[in-house]
């Protein structure tokens, strides 16, 4: 619990409130990608610094970019845009309210089951991500590859323009 | 509280965050800004676990997060993707207005 926790925390949760709650939907992705980037702040500050790594490179670099994609293609006119919240907002945000509630009591009422001081760290980390990626977890990797692949296709695929003689 | 705790709380946070914009947001983007959110809660809480367990030099939370990222990153494709294709033959992502499933 230092400073650099709480502002990162911060930084971050502000972020995602703010790009679920803003009206502008190019706010919305702006602010998700900050959140995103705390979240990568914080894995480097838990001393895991290849998935914090691949967080900025995946989401801060690829995803939020995406995201602005799909927003600028999908919009036709400003007034037009969608926007506010759908018919009951009050029921989603109480089951939210509901879900963070159990679950914060099944966090700080089961705390027993943690240790307080993390253990070392070992020294080479990556080596031992290349090296447990290459051997015990070589399979995975494969399928990861394979479904990545057949991601990228589905979504050229998908996002094609319709033929009017396909009908 | 132990600084796990911290950071489940962070990631319950998040995680409900996303849930709460992703049920009651109108625009589809927003939906999937809220999954996109509700699965980085949930490496969150690997990573935590995997600091403050008791064999971090296992790896295995470590691991289990990149596979998590990838997956992540392919559904987010895929997601937009339809999006697109839906706003294209529908003009518009509002999810209240996508109702008829044939077109």
């Amino acid at each position: 619990m230092t400073v650099p926790f709480f502002i990162l925390v911060a930084l971050t949760l502000v972020g995602a409130v703010a790009a679920l709650a803003l009206r502008n939907l190019v706010h919305c992705a702006l602010a998700l990608a900050a959140a995103l980037a705390g979240l990568a702040a914080i894995y480097l500050l838990l001393g895991a610094e290849f998935v914090g790594l691949a967080q900025i490179l995946v989401y801060v670099g690829a995803v939020a970019i995406l995201i602005v994609f799909a927003i600028l293609l999908t919009r036709s006119r400003p007034e037009l845009l969608p926007e506010g919240i759908s018919g009951s907002p009050i029921a989603g945000i109480v089951v939210a309210a509901a879900v963070f509630a159990i679950l914060a009591w099944a966090v700080v009422s089961f705390g027993a089951v943690s240790s307080s001081t993390p253990s070392a760290l070992p020294p080479d980390e990556m080596r031992r991500i290349g090296d447990a990626l290459m051997q015990r977890f070589v399979l995975p990797l494969e399928v990861m590859a394979l479904m990545l692949t057949a991601a990228l296709i589905g979504a050229v695929i998908l996002a094609l323009e319709e033929k009017q003689s396909a009908r | 509280m132990t600084p796990l705790q911290g950071y489940l709380l962070v990631s319950a946070f998040l995680f409900a965050a996303g849930l709460g914009g992703a049920l009651s947001r109108r625009s589809a983007i927003l939906v999937l800004i809220g999954i996109e959110l509700m699965l980085n809660a949930a490496n969150l809480n690997f990573i935590a676990f995997w600091r403050y367990g008791p064999h971090p030099e296992v790896l295995t939370g470590i691991l289990f997060a990149i596979f998590s990222i990838a997956v992540a990153a392919a559904e987010a494709a895929v997601g937009l993707a339809l999006i697109i294709a839906i706003y294209r033959h529908a003009k518009t992502t509002d999810v209240n207005q996508l109702d008829s499933m044939k077109g």
